[in-house]
């Protein structure tokens, strides 16, 4: 029975699956190989072979391969500046610095340990969690300023506005009834006219007084309007006008 | 009847402590002395002299309260022998499921800090970024400034909570490093002991 490397099931802080998709996670640079426990891989590794009974030298070699690759990768970038400077020591130099970094590492797990042991220790001192002190503030320095400018602006303020004019309020409407008496006596006269042409010489807000007394005429069915286009003259013809046009048309 | 009420005690340490005791309840965080003797607005011998008179009367034991010195102050907590009562009602959120990884970057950071997150990474070997962002989301570390000026990596140190949350009444009180782990000549001993067979 073989081991299959690529399968080798990982549950890292970083990553969990096959050891397969993390290489291609790593190497698609989508996983940082500085967030990836290297350790853990070969934990998980060794407790797999602890399993079987026979040792499976081809997996040990192939799983070596893969770990020393991923392994470089993530030491450069973990120490993209160091690369030169401890490619320059000698061999007695280089385990020197590796014990003192083994050691520096050892006292900082030990260290781990004993807040833990403290952590549990202290696991029933209980105390009152405030959020934290207000961060003093810094002190805002103020480019210097002179006082009369500052007087200038409190002045301008204090000045008092300007009279808003009401004048559109006192606006007089005439009564739309007006316009539609008045539409009613010119068809009375002529069969037909034109609307621009009727209010052109009146003020805008009786030109819209008058537009609303035709909207009305036309609900009640007194009379027709023809506009050839958008913003053409509005033409205004008596209803029966119109209906009389059609018949003769259609009897045409 | 005519007497006025004449206090129990009319002590002025007593009343200093008094004054004391009311601005730990008030407080969040420990207070130190100079806190307490801007506020109380008295000198530090009486200020330490109402604390220890308070430390007193606030003991295990002997109260509810208990007065420590912690995190380079003083502050109330709750006595041990209310612990289970405190737990069924409150939980511990800052230190609930700190991971190995956690302990070791905290380790780091209260022994070498101020320190940055790449010199983090180079003594863990793994990145330190989403570590060291738990422990500032937790308040048991926080920034303290940037290495070279403006332009370097953010450096970390522990916060006040962290002093609390372990119990050290200063940073000082953290056991010495050098008597924590292998010297390097032991480990350095074993790597020439482990070549020493590998070429053997």
């Amino acid at each position: 029975m073989t081991t299959h490397v690529r399968e080798l099931e990982l549950d890292l802080d970083a990553f969990e699956g096959p050891f397969d998709l993390l290489l291609t996670l790593v190497l698609r640079e989508e996983l940082e190989p500085a967030e990836v426990d290297v350790a853990g891989i070969v934990v998980a590794f060794v407790e797999r072979l602890a399993e079987r009974e026979q040792l499976d030298l081809e997996a040990c070699g192939e799983f070596l391969v893969l770990v020393a690759a991923l392994l470089e990768l993530k030491a450069r970038a973990l120490f993209p500046d160091e690369e030169a400077e401890l490619a320059d020591l000698e061999p007695e130099e280089a385990t020197e610095e590796l014990a003192r970094r083994l050691a520096e590492y050892r006292r900082m797990k030990e260290a781990a340990a004993w807040l833990s042991e403290r952590l549990a220790q202290e696991r029933t001192r209980y105390f009152r969690l405030g959020p934290a002190p207000l961060a003093p503030r810094p002190e805002r320095r103020l480019a210097p300023q002179e006082p009369e400018r500052l007087a200038a602006a409190l002045r301008a303020l204090a000045e008092p506005p300007p009279e808003v004019s009401v004048a559109h309020l006192g606006l007089r409407f005439p009564p739309v009834s007006q316009f539609v008496r008045r539409f009613r006596s010119l068809l009375g006269r002529r069969r037909r006219f034109d609307f621009d042409a009727e209010v052109r010489d009146l003020p805008r807000v009786e030109q819209a007084v008058a537009f609303l007394a035709l909207l009305e005429l036309r609900r009640s069915g007194e009379v027709a309007l023809e506009q050839a286009a958008p913003f053409a003259p509005i033409r205004v013809s008596r209803q029966d006008v119109e209906r009389e046009a059609a018949w003769t048309v259609r009897s045409a | 009847m005519d007497r006025p009420l004449r206090l129990i005690s009319t002590n002025p340490v007593d009343r200093l402590a008094r004054t004391v005791e009311a601005l730990l309840v008030v407080a969040s965080a420990p207070l130190s002395v100079d806190e307490l003797v801007g506020a109380a607005a008295d000198d530090a011998d009486r200020i330490e002299t109402a604390l220890r008179l308070l430390a007193d009367r606030y003991r295990e034991g002997r109260s509810g309260i208990v007065l420590e010195q912690v995190a380079g102050g003083w502050a109330f907590r709750a006595s041990r022998e209310a612990a289970e009562a405190c737990a069924r009602l409150f939980e511990r959120p800052v230190e609930r499921g700190l991971s190995q990884a956690a302990l070791e970057t905290l380790a780091i950071v209260a022994y070498l800090g101020p320190c940055s997150r790449p010199e983090i990474a180079r003594i863990r070997g793994v990145a330190a970024d989403s570590t060291v962002a738990g422990l500032v989301e937790r308040g048991l570390v926080a920034e303290a400034g940037r290495e070279d000026g403006a332009v370097g990596s953010v450096r970390y140190r522990t916060t006040p909570l962290f002093d609390r949350v372990f119990a050290l009444e200063s940073a000082a009180a953290l056991p010495r490093l050098d008597d924590l782990g292998d010297s390097t000549a032991a480990i350095r001993e074993r790597l020439e002991s482990v070549a020493a067979r590998k070429t053997a």
